[in-house]
């Protein structure tokens, strides 16, 4: 058996059932392997672009809560992952990527197409390998599936010269256990420390529940609507929580932050006790931080030790896994009413809704509603990055954890649509929607031909305003409307775009158009469909807190 | 409400690291990468062939510790790391110090090395230079240089700090 054979046994014994990634010379043996009849259980997804296959296993990952895997040779393909691990690390996303590299004798000459993979990607990874004897890579892969998958996920990197890949490895073991001594994982929470977070909570007459990320990875959405209705406590999910709590309950407050609800913010303003679950304090969530909640207590549940009071001082803390947490949390609090609080909140929603003004143009928002209505809050939902990313999450009512797949702490466009791309092949049986921007979804178009010669129908809403709204946005709000290198013209023409890949596009101008593309959409399930919706280019997010601000500056509307 | 300051010192910290190649580099680079100064670093080999050991000073306020063990902590090649604030500890650095030593001043230097137990670790009468080498804790190093500024110091090299703690608590 050769060391790429070896990878592939390997990653077999992981549950690994999809690869997506680019040869080259240094991978193919590695190819090689994959090629061969023990590799036909995998899925070998030729990609288009190296940055779309880290995406596509960050995609696969976050719908189906597996590690994903993405393959790339050495040199610019290695360096082509690099976005994709990037956003890996700042998002938590468990995937592993492996790289080709020079032969083991040539490391360090400069060699052709030789990069050094493993200092580039140093400050992005969880952790990385470079593989230097062939018979340690099953212990090698079988480590960075556990790493990559456990307490905080996120990026880990193989990387396998070209020698190592074609040695031969004499006998294949498969460890049994894992020991690494220095990873340790602080999954269940102290009683003692949940016993204290109960008493603040029992002391509390306005709780605020704000949950992320961690609660959508240990999929304790279960727990966490169990607490907040035993504790009658409102709930805000940040941009990488959505999910973590079903938006149409009434005790959902949407989004949290610079374009949360005013409602969210209003109540984290005013609570006498934040109880954060798997977040981080982001600057996004938390605008000035000294500015920020600033009546409340906080207990702080979070399995990455290095987050306790790191942007937040929390009067308790619970170091633990969201589930475990939030399971004994629900076991120690006792029932709770909070009628005043409620009608206080029922009453903001009802003041200051998610709103805009409806003047027979067609609206971006009015896009997502009807979305939100054919699908019924039930599809997979990816976004790239910019004002189309937070009318998707403003405005679907969202079900249900691993339902929503966006690029928060990197906020990388060109993620969207091979993320969607991901989704579809963790999830064939489910609606994969991908709402971008027309300058997102130039970053990575290129992969419409991966879906059509793999078969991986996803449906692309792209929201096509014909500039880099979310910047063009700030220099009309920030820059007194001195547009710089915003303009992305009426090119190209992206329904005829999609049909030249073999995918179906539609054309949509007027608010008439948008529920039959959308319902024809649905039903065409073989092919990759593309609605360029050409909405009205002069809307805003909103509410918007501008960067470092505060809730005493969010604005609600333009001219309010 | 926020983290409250605290004052900025020393902090010495020993962190037991995988004797792997590359460790350095992840360690150093967390330090440049999250804006944490290294005031020292020193890496040696330890009873356990396996296993490094980084002495790391670095100055900031109490949260900037907590930080840096935390942050150190997720490094999967750093197995454990004590931090020395509270201990007591035996803390060494050992200087070499080049002097311009004359046939005039050279008993001169030799007596006030020794009254810092500082040795001669090098003659050349011919060119009239002299090294002295001294070890100590910094403050003792410090005050050794600072006497020594009166002769010519031609040049000076001296490590960063390691250190033990005192008694039976291992480290
Ligand atoms: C790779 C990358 N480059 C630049 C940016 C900065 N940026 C943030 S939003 C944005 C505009 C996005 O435009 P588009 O995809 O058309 O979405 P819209 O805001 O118009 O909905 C830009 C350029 C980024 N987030 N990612």
């Amino acid at each position: 058996m050769t060391g790429g054979e070896a990878l592939v046994e390997a990653l077999k014994k992981e549950g690994v059932e999809v690869i997506f990634g680019i040869s080259g010379g240094a991978a193919l043996p590695i190819y090689d392997a994959l090629a061969k009849p023990a590799a036909a259980s995998i899925f070998n997804v030729l990609v288009r672009h190296e940055q779309a296959a880290a995406h596509m296993a960050e995609g696969y990952a976050k719908a189906s809560g597996k590690v994903g895997v993405c393959l790339a040779t050495s040199g610019p393909g290695a360096t082509n992952l690099v976005t994709g691990i990037a956003d890996a690390i700042l998002d938590s996303v468990p995937i592993v990527a492996i790289t080709g590299q020079v032969p083991t004798h040539a490391i360090g000459s400069d060699a052709f197409q030789e990069s050094d993979i493993m200092g580039i990607t140093m400050p992005i990874v969880k952790h990385s390998y470079q593989v230097r004897r062939a018979d340690d890579l099953p212990r090698i892969v079988r480590e960075a599936f556990y790493i990559a998958g456990t307490g905080r996920p996120g990026p880990v990197l193989i990387d396998i010269p070209r020698d190592i890949a074609q040695a031969e490895v004499k006998e294949f073991i498969y460890p049994e256990e894992i020991s690494i001594r220095g990873y340790s994982l602080h999954l269940a929470a102290d009683p003692a420390d949940v016993e204290a977070a109960a008493e603040l909570i029992a002391r509390s007459s306005k709780p605020v529940l704000y949950v992320g990320g961690g609660v959508v990875n240990t999929e304790a959405h279960e727990e966490l609507l169990a607490l907040a209705e035993k504790i009658d406590a409102p709930v805000t999910s940040t941009l990488m929580g959505r999910g973590a709590f079903p938006d149409r309950h009434p005790l959902s407050l949407n989004m949290p932050g610079m374009h949360g609800t005013a409602y969210a913010n209003w109540a984290i303003r005013d609570c006498d006790l934040l109880i954060a679950v798997g977040v981080r304090f982001d600057d996004r969530v938390t605008g000035n931080l000294s500015k920020f909640a600033t009546n409340a207590k906080v207990i702080h549940v979070e399995v990455d030790p290095a987050e306790i009071h790191k942007n937040r001082h929390a009067d308790v803390s619970i170091l633990a896994d969201a589930k475990d947490a939030l399971r004994k949390l629900v076991d120690a609090c006792a029932p709770a009413q909070h009628p005043d609080w409620r009608r206080q909140i029922a009453q903001w929603k009802e003041q200051e809704p998610l709103r805009y003004a409806n003047n027979g143009k067609l609206k971006p928002q009015y896009i997502m509603e009807v979305l939100s209505e054919l699908t019924d809050g039930d599809a997979i939902l990816a976004t790239d990055v910019g004002q189309h990313q937070m009318w998707a999450s403003q405005y679907y009512p969202f079900k249900r954890p691993r339902q929503w797949l966006t690029s928060g702490g990197l906020g990388t466009m060109g993620f969207g649509f091979p993320a969607a791309m991901g989704a579809k092949v963790a999830r064939p049986t489910e609606e994969v929607w991908l709402v971008t921007g027309d300058g997102s979804f130039q970053m990575n178009l290129q992969e419409l031909a991966t879906s059509v010669c793999f078969n991986i129908p996803v449906k692309i809403a792209l929201f096509n305003n014909m500039s880099l709204g979310m910047v063009k946005q700030w220099q009309e709000l920030f820059y007194d409307n001195r547009y710089s290198g915003i303009d992305l013209a009426k090119v190209p023409d992206y329904s005829a775009l999609a049909q030249a890949y073999g995918c179906v596009g539609i054309t949509v101008k007027t608010p008439g158009e948008v529920r039959p593309a959308l319902e024809k959409a649905r039903e065409i399930d073989d092919r990759t469909v593309l609605i360029d919706f050409q909405h009205d280019p002069a809307e805003h997010v909103y509410p918007m807190i501008p960067s470092g601000q505060s809730v005493q500056e969010m604005r609600l509307q333009p001219n309010e | 409400m926020q983290n409250r300051a605290s004052p900025q010192r020393k902090h010495t910290i020993s962190v037991m690291v995988d004797n792997r190649p590359g460790v350095l580099a992840r360690v150093s680079g967390l330090f440049a990468r999250r804006g944490f100064n290294i005031n020292s670093l020193v890496v040696s080999a330890t009873q356990d062939p396996e296993i490094s050991r980084m002495t790391i000073v670095s100055m900031g306020d109490d949260a900037h510790l907590m930080q840096v063990v935390k942050q150190l902590n997720k490094l999967i090649n750093v197995i454990t790391i004590f931090d020395h604030t509270e201990d007591d500890l035996v803390e060494r650095e050992l200087a070499l110090i080049k002097v311009r030593a004359t046939v005039d001043n050279r008993s001169e230097i030799m007596q006030l090395a020794s009254v810092f137990s500082a040795s001669i670790a090098s003659i050349s009468p011919s060119e009239e230079t002299m090294i002295v080498e001294a070890t100590g804790d910094e403050n003792k190093i410090d005050a050794f240089l600072a006497t020594l500024v009166k002769f010519e110091v031609l040049e000076f090299v001296r490590t960063g700090k390691i250190a033990l703690v005192r008694g039976a608590k291992s480290t």
